[in-house]
């Protein structure tokens, strides 16, 4: 009994590690398919901005009610899963608690403590999932979140509290066990909530606790390694992305708009010809600005898998706020989507196979991008460095450059700055007309 | 004294302390001239020995940029990054945000290194130092201000102290809005929306704006930029309360209050 029980679990763990893997892998390729952008400079402030941004979550304490709660899941989350590694152990060899005599009366001390933990998480997503339904705090119920992302939410928040549940009526189940002196079940100090929890189960039989703590044991593992496979699928992917991207996220000024050293040099031979390098051969010509995600940097595609939906850019974007259709938060959705649709895509057809769409027109509408002010709030906003400005604006290059597609009265500023080297229609000999009226 | 150009420095060989940039807006636009010549004023007064390029400026392209329309930003930049290396300027200050920022993070990568400061700060360093003294008890004692953050010298380049410190030096009460500093709420002009209609939606972004400056109950908005000097004054013409509050500039408020 014992060894298949073994043998199905080191399958099942070895099944869910391989079908992560593979997840994994295909996203790092869709990321790929990104322009190449050098960001490897700078490692130290690199580090650094990892270490306050992801790990110290920096930026979530502009809000504080939420910043606790989600600090509460976070650190249960990462601290709890230190107690997967004895389960892993235990699963694989056959033992129970294997920790026990390793670590004496510390081992109580240390699950008491990952109780604690588990009690706040299971607080915390109860609050979140309140905040979503029944509050429906505004960031967290706008149109972009309908269907799929709202469900998703939930299905995240409804997973933890599963999983904290299992692990608590597990401990309980196991106390009661040890109090009757039960085969395996090795006496541990008390944990410390669960050991208040007893009562629930006096009355019940060793072999009905046997089968519940046996289940819940079950349930658990198995959540977690569903749970680690739907993370690939899912806006909560951002618990690992999270490092990375502040990794590599932008060190200059918000302010500053990237070069397009090809426009730069392009310009810079018309006005000096000699510095122009002779052509040789068939020249490629690169998108200007992107049309698809696969015009757009690495990063911003790595910014896209990032995304938890949170929405604290939206609600912080003035456009936005004066009801315009643009929304950074669906900008990134968007993005993720569209790149997963071509990631099947070359799944199913070995490569690209053209499928007629882009990201600009099919996904993300000319209306949205004309309403930004490039004010750079949902950049600030953003809490692992997201940059929706970036892909904006390289949307917005592509339609005017690419598709000559500017609103009428942008042709006339055009224009006037061209004639005129003001963006109004004023004579360039009236410029220091206003010297004569200085006293 | 006559305001000069780089071209006449350049054909007497001398060097002014700084080139004063003064933008397209502070250039043409009605309002903005308040500013630019109030700033020059300043300037004088301090006997800040300044360049203009007159006649030789050009757009910084930011507009173009913005838009989309790399080709002709990068044109703008090319000339006139030739026009100020051919006077080898060193230092640069200018009125406008968006001329700062250009300045200091998109030219450089084009070959256009210099020193450049925003009028604010350059207003808070020339108090700091004592070259320009303010009146106690002048135009602006008493009275309530608000600030506002523009988005190019806040959260673009962090100055958010540089301003407020020159309006603390005024005897008054300075309120703060509820969106300000990085939290601050644009004023609908950047992104080169100053140049088109808005985008259909429920309400304007400068009427919102303004509306969280009136909230405050201040009889002058202080801003630092020529653009949203704009869209805030249409704000509070939508709410008809432009005769009692006013939009200053920063620059505007220390020229009235010269010793």
């Amino acid at each position: 009994m014992h060894v298949i029980q073994q043998i199905l679990f080191i399958a099942l763990t070895a099944a869910s590690v391989y079908i992560f893997v593979r997840k994994i892998k295909e996203m790092r390729r869709n990321i790929l398919l990104g322009r190449d952008e050098d960001l490897s400079d700078n490692p130290n402030q690199r580090w650094k901005n990892m270490v306050l941004l992801a790990l110290g979550q920096k930026k979530m304490f502009k809000k504080p009610i939420p910043a606790f709660l989600h600090l509460a899941v976070y650190a249960g989350f990462i601290i709890i899963n230190a107690e997967i590694l004895e389960i892993l152990l235990d699963g694989i060899l056959g033992a129970h608690r294997l920790f026990v005599p390793v670590l004496g009366s510390l081992y109580g001390w240390l699950i008491g403590f990952f109780e604690i933990l588990a009690a706040l998480v299971l607080t915390a997503c109860l609050i979140f999932l309140v905040r979503r339904n029944l509050l429906k705090v505004r960031r967290l119920n706008m149109a972009e979140l309908k269907g799929w992302p709202r469900e998703d939410a939930n299905l995240i928040l409804i997973t933890e509290v599963v999983l904290m549940s299992l692990f608590l009526i597990m401990n309980t189940a196991d106390l009661s066990l040890q109090a009757m002196n039960a085969e395996h079940y090795t006496a541990t100090s008390p944990f410390w909530i669960t050991s208040h929890l007893t009562g629930i189960f006096s009355g019940s039989s060793a072999s009905t606790l046997v089968v519940i703590e046996r289940t819940c044991w079950w349930l658990h593992i198995i959540g977690v390694f569903f749970f680690l496979n739907y993370l690939p699928y899912s806006k909560h992917f951002h618990i690992l992305l999270a490092f990375p991207n502040a990794y590599y996220s932008k060190l200059n000024s918000n302010g500053e708009i990237k070069n397009m050293p090809e426009i730069q040099n392009e310009v810079l031979y018309m006005m000096e010809p000699d510095k122009a390098p002779a052509v040789t051969g068939e020249q490629e010509h690169k998108r200007f600005g992107a049309k698809d995600v696969t015009d757009l940097s690495w990063k911003n595609l790595l910014d896209a898998y990032s995304c938890t939906e949170c929405g604290r850019c939206t609600s912080e974007c003035p456009a936005n706020q004066t009801g315009k259709k643009l929304s950074p938060r669906k900008i990134m959705m968007d993005t993720r989507d569209r790149l997963e649709e071509v990631g099947k895509n070359i799944n199913t057809n070995k490569e690209f196979k053209d499928d007629g769409k882009t990201l600009l027109n099919d996904y993300i509408t000319v209306e949205e991008l004309r309403a930004c002010t490039t004010c750079q709030a949902c950049v600030d906003a953003c809490p692992v460095m997201i940059d929706p400005l970036s892909i904006i604006m390289q949307l917005r290059r592509n339609l005017v450059m690419e598709e000559s597609n500017a609103p009428q009265e942008w042709n006339m500023m055009f224009g006037n700055i061209e004639n005129n080297m003001a963006p109004w229609k004023f004579s360039p000999d009236d410029r220091d007309a206003w010297v004569n009226d200085v006293a | 004294m006559p305001i000069k150009s780089m071209a006449e420095y350049a054909a007497s060989s001398e060097t002014p302390e700084i080139l004063f940039w003064v933008g397209c807006a502070g250039s043409f636009d009605q309002r903005a001239q308040k500013v630019t010549k109030a700033f020059a004023q300043i300037l004088e007064k301090a006997g800040i020995k300044f360049a203009i390029l007159g006649k030789e400026e050009m757009c910084t392209g930011d507009p173009a940029r913005r838009a989309g329309n790399e080709f002709l930003f990068q044109m703008m930049a090319y000339n006139n990054i030739h026009t100020l290396n051919g006077y080898g300027i060193k230092k640069v200050v200018t009125i406008c945000p968006h001329c700062f920022n250009i300045f200091k993070n998109e030219y450089p990568a084009l070959g256009g290194n210099y020193e450049v400061m925003h009028h604010t700060t350059f207003l808070q360093q020339l108090i700091n130092e004592g070259r320009i003294k303010l009146k106690g008890g002048g135009a602006f004692a008493g009275k309530r201000i608000t600030y506002h953050d523009s988005c190019y010298l806040g959260r673009g380049n962090n100055i958010y102290e540089a301003p407020r410190e020159v309006l603390e030096a005024f005897d008054n009460e300075l309120i703060e809005m509820k969106k300000c500093r990085s939290n601050g709420m644009c004023c609908g002009a950047g992104g080169a929306q100053m140049f088109k209609e808005e985008e259909a939606g429920t309400s304007r972004v400068n009427f919102e704006r303004a509306e969280q400056a009136l909230e405050t109950g201040a009889s002058i908005v202080a801003s630092n930029c020529p653009f949203c000097m704009t869209m805030l004054t249409d704000g509070i013409k939508n709410k008809e309360k432009e005769d009692s509050v006013k939009v200053l500039d920063i620059a505007e408020m220390v020229a009235m209050s010269l010793e």
